[in-house]
């Protein structure tokens, strides 16, 4: 580790260790609890018809043959579950002039993208449920489809919501400085290109699942689902099923990879909901692959166009840029589909030194799979679009692209400052991180062996990136414009009459390894081994309420809650041992888990010893206290919109020229993500972003026909990166903890 | 489709009889029927891996096999790996590296490195690499995962 040493070295280090994470010998072994993984009592399934059509009139539905299929329970139409549910519209009120039309889980008179579901078929099993989804007779009358997002706005295109009379879902302009008077200035090179950013989806391996389960008696609705904002959930499924939040409970355990798609307000699993309240018994539904390809969110999907102004020392002058994204029919409940556009804004140049800077974003309605928000919103279209420009200026003006980045990154000292965009950077270490990349990936070396390469024949490239991340956001991303999402998030902390300690908390675990950072940090204010730690996660009855883990916020405010709850536990237990030991709270420390004198750090007391007294022997205790052994705290962060980190990352690469195939020869990822509370999660944390950024460089595309048919929903025909083709990759840290908190 | 016909087998050293529908698939058999969920249901198509057990030895795509053709057979899946000491090798290595994350992948994961080890695969990290290339893991970016089964092939870090 790097940096000296902290409070959190002493007394008990557990902060920047390695631990094993004591979920993984229960996955090992077997033992996860995936929603796919329960069996309730009387429990039916689901299985839904989708539309066949990009855009098409649902004229007429034949229920009956599959109403007759022996093991059928029910089936639904639109209209039957639209009774017991308010549409929802995916638009928030401080993104300005966003709208987006009312949905329902199921389609009602029109559909709008292959794939939406149009009808639900409840049965005892799955399979009987798929049979007799086949038998639904659809009368559909096909409609023009606007599918590409090029032309979404043209006049002759067909306009998806008529009552907008255009496609256009919104648009953000910035406008700073005076690019056009600065790139007429006569040593300024522009470079100009059109970047196309495919769709990609998440392909988590674990579908989407839902287990709808209405108690009559408690009148009372439990979801279990594969996701990663319970509390979010809660409040949807009350708002629109019209419960009050109290009679919903959201349950998250095992989840099976996450990626941002399943954060998001998905028909198919509000309808498995309501299913399960008129049914009054359990319903499951599990996506199968093909329908996951055609009903998950999927990403990117922008066109770019974009301009970089150089001068001849390598200084850039400003950026200016076109961006449009097709979002599909809908913007997404209730983060809303305009948040990738809008950070894409916010983020291209957001390492450099810029003067000026414009930007349009433009995001419109296509019939195709709705668009939202998936792993690193936003930030690959931005990095990619400044650091290709810029890449290609410095070429042209004939600086080494190391150089040029050294010239334009902010420099580490001069935080905090605004970006050009205007976003509040602080604790960002651009030099520092691209100096150790240089040196790790032996950046000389690499530069000989490409010329020498050439010469040969063989064509090897060097690609770099500088980038910022934006995370643990404030209530500036999502409360302050009506979303039911929260910015803070809690953690109760508390000591059992064995001396145990239990968290419970609102972020929650997809493998990230959130429950073991979560026993490492109230481990280590107690000396606790991590590993006996028991972490509560996932459960709106059982957990503070909070927002959950997306944007890589889980450790950043979760975590920062669990430590404050521990303090304040540590106080208590202090307090109890100071009255019992006759001796002063701040005379005595918890070490190894034990109460120790501060001075001598000689042993005083078990927590076990405590922990019974208060629990069994109160009588031992002067009558006036009134011992607690419970704390809670939250956390949100409120000295900034959002807290940025940064990495710089490089590539090697031979491209094949003759079958323009590219292998990988090397890759080296320095990121600073402030504080490491565990180096091996970050470590694999990092790896699993690159090679995922990797897929979507070089293997994976939604690919659509012009009538909006996805050509590629199968995962042997959607390619993702396997372990053969991908490379090791190096992994460094440079530590810049944040202000913003005391992790 | 309703036919039925009986199967008798073997499953993590247990002798297994049951009547199953001739359509069912291995995998739904062996999480729905038997209670093994730790074999996890991924594509359904044959190309993730998150179904792979071993049948007779090899490893097998449980999605891809009918329940009824595994009549006879010898299945091990990885709540059966306790009696392995190569699987538990493999699971020891697999919480060391953090050669997993959420775990989905892992089961099938697992049956995969066991066949490599067990057919005596040394510690080349390619050729665990090429092993491995049916196996879709999400989220660690396969490094650890090689890490891991090298450090039980040898040669590993």
């Amino acid at each position: 580790m790097t940096g000296p040493q902290t409070i959190f070295d002493r007394p008990n280090p557990e902060i920047g260790r390695s631990r094993v994470r004591a979920d993984a010998a229960r996955l090992t072994r077997g033992r996860g609890r995936y929603v796919d993984d329960v069996a309730l009592p009387r429990m039916v399934h689901a299985a839904f018809v989708r539309s066949p059509y990009a855009h098409a009139r649902i004229v007429a539905l034949d229920l009956a043959a599959a109403r007759q299929t022996p093991g059928v329970i029910a089936v639904y139409q639109g209209a039957d579950i639209a009774e017991h549910v308010s549409p929802y519209v995916g638009v928030l009120t401080h993104l300005k002039g966003l709208r987006s039309a009312p949905q329902y889980p199921l389609a009602m008179d029109v559909a709008r993208w292959q794939g939406e579901p149009v009808a639900m078929v409840v049965a005892t099993t799955r399979a009987i449920a798929e049979d007799a989804a086949e038998t639904v007779e659809v009368d559909y009358d096909p409609l023009p489809a606007a599918c590409d997002s090029e032309r979404a706005l043209h006049e002759d295109e067909p306009v998806i919501h008529e009552a907008f009379g255009s496609n256009l879902a919104w648009e953000r302009i910035v406008d700073v400085g005076d690019v056009d008077a600065a790139f007429a200035q006569d040593d300024v090179t522009v470079v100009s290109r059109t970047f196309r950013f495919g769709r990609h989806t998440g392909v988590t391996l674990e579908a989407r699942t839902a287990i709808g389960d209405w108690d009559p008696g408690d009148r009372r609705l439990t979801m279990r689902y594969s996701g990663q904002a319970p509390h979010m959930m809660q409040a949807i499924l009350a708002k629109h099923l019209g419960l009050e939040e109290a009679a919903v409970r959201v349950i998250a355990e095992d989840v099976g990879g996450s990626f941002g798609i399943k954060i998001h307000t998905y028909g198919d699993e509000i309808a498995t909901c309501v299913a399960a309240k008129l049914l009054e018994r359990p319903v499951k539904f599990v996506a199968d692959r093909a329908e996951s390809f055609v009903s998950d969110i999927h990403a990117r999907d922008h066109i770019v166009t974009a301009s970089l102004g150089m001068r001849k020392d390598g200084t850039v002058v400003g950026i200016d840029m076109d961006d449009l994204t097709g979002i599909g029919p809908f913007s997404m409940y209730p983060r809303t589909s305009a948040i990738e556009c809008n950070q894409v804004l916010n983020l291209t140049g957001a390492p450099y030194q810029l003067e000026h800077y414009r930007a349009r974003g433009r995001v419109v309605f296509q019939n195709k799979a709705p668009m939202c928000q998936y792993r690193a919103v936003g930030h690959p279209i931005a990095m990619a679009v400044a650091d290709v420009l810029l890449e290609e200026a410095a070429a042209m003006v004939g600086v080494d692209p190391v150089d040029a980045r050294r010239k334009n990154l902010i420099p580490d000292d001069a935080y905090p400052i605004k970006s050009a965009a205007g976003m509040a950077l602080d604790d960002l270490s651009h030099h520092k991180a691209l100096g150790r990349l240089v040196e790790v990936m032996e950046y000389d070396r690499l530069r000989e062996d490409q010329a020498a390469a050439r010469e040969s024949g063989v064509y090897r490239g060097i690609g770099f990136v500088s980038m910022v991340e934006v995370t643990n956001p404030s209530p500036a991303f999502y409360g302050i414009g009506g979303a039911p999402i929260a910015a803070q998030d809690g953690a109760v902390v508390r000591l059992d009459a064995s001396g145990a300690l239990h968290v419970a908390s609102s972020i929650t675990e997809q493998g990230q390894g959130t429950n073991a950072i979560l026993a490492q940090i109230v481990g280590g204010v107690f000396g606790a081994d991590a590993g006996r730690v028991r972490v509560t996660t996932g459960d709106t009855d059982n957990v503070p309420y909070g927002g959950g883990t997306w944007a890589s916020r889980g450790a950043g405010i979760g975590g920062e809650a669990a430590l404050l709850a521990a303090h304040a536990l540590k106080g208590q237990v202090l307090d109890v041992a100071a009255i019992l030991l006759q001796s002063d709270p701040d005379a005595l420390d918890i070490v190894g888990g034990e109460v120790v004198s501060r001075e001598t750090g000689s042993p005083r007391m078990g927590l076990r010893d405590l922990a019974q007294t208060v629990y069994y022997r109160g009588n031992e205790l002067p009558p006036d206290t009134k011992p607690e052994l419970i704390a809670s705290r939250h956390f949100r962060v409120t000295d900034f919109p959002f807290v940025f980190t940064n990495g710089a990352m490089a590539a090697h690469v031979e491209v094949d020229v003759e079958t323009g195939l590219v292998a990988i020869l090397g890759f080296w990822a320095v990121e600073d993500c402030g504080r490491v509370i565990n180096p091996k999660l970050v470590d694999e944390q990092v790896r699993g972003g690159v090679v995922q950024g990797i897929g979507g460089v070089l293997y994976e595309e939604c690919l659509y026909s012009e009538d909006g048919q996805m050509l590629n929903a199968t995962m042997a025909d959607y390619l993702v990166p396997m372990a053969a083709e991908m490379p090791d990759i190096v992994v460094e840290h440079v530590e810049t903890p944040t202000k913003t908190s005391v992790l | 489709m309703s036919e039925r016909i009986d199967i008798a087998l073997t499953v993590n050293g247990e002798p297994v009889e049951r009547r199953v529908p001739v359509r069912q698939n291995l995998v739904d058999f062996l999480r729905v029927d038997l209670g093994l969920t730790g074999s996890h249901v991924g594509c359904e198509h044959g190309v993730c891996g998150a179904c792979t057990v071993a049948v007779n030895g090899s490893s097998v795509r449980a999605c891809l096999m009918l329940a009824v053709q595994a009549d006879g057979a010898i299945v091990t899946t990885v709540e059966g790996y306790s009696q392995s000491v190569p699987a538990r090798a493999l699971q020891a290595a697999f919480e060391q590296h953090n050669a997993l994350q959420c775990g989905f992948c892992t089961p099938g994961m697992l049956a995969s490195a066991l066949e490599y080890i067990e057919a005596g695969g040394n510690g080349d990290r390619q050729a665990i690499r090429e092993h491995l290339s049916g196996n879709y893991c999400r989220c660690t970016g396969y490094q650890a995962i090689v890490d891991a089964v090298a450090s039980v092939a040898g040669g590993g870090p």
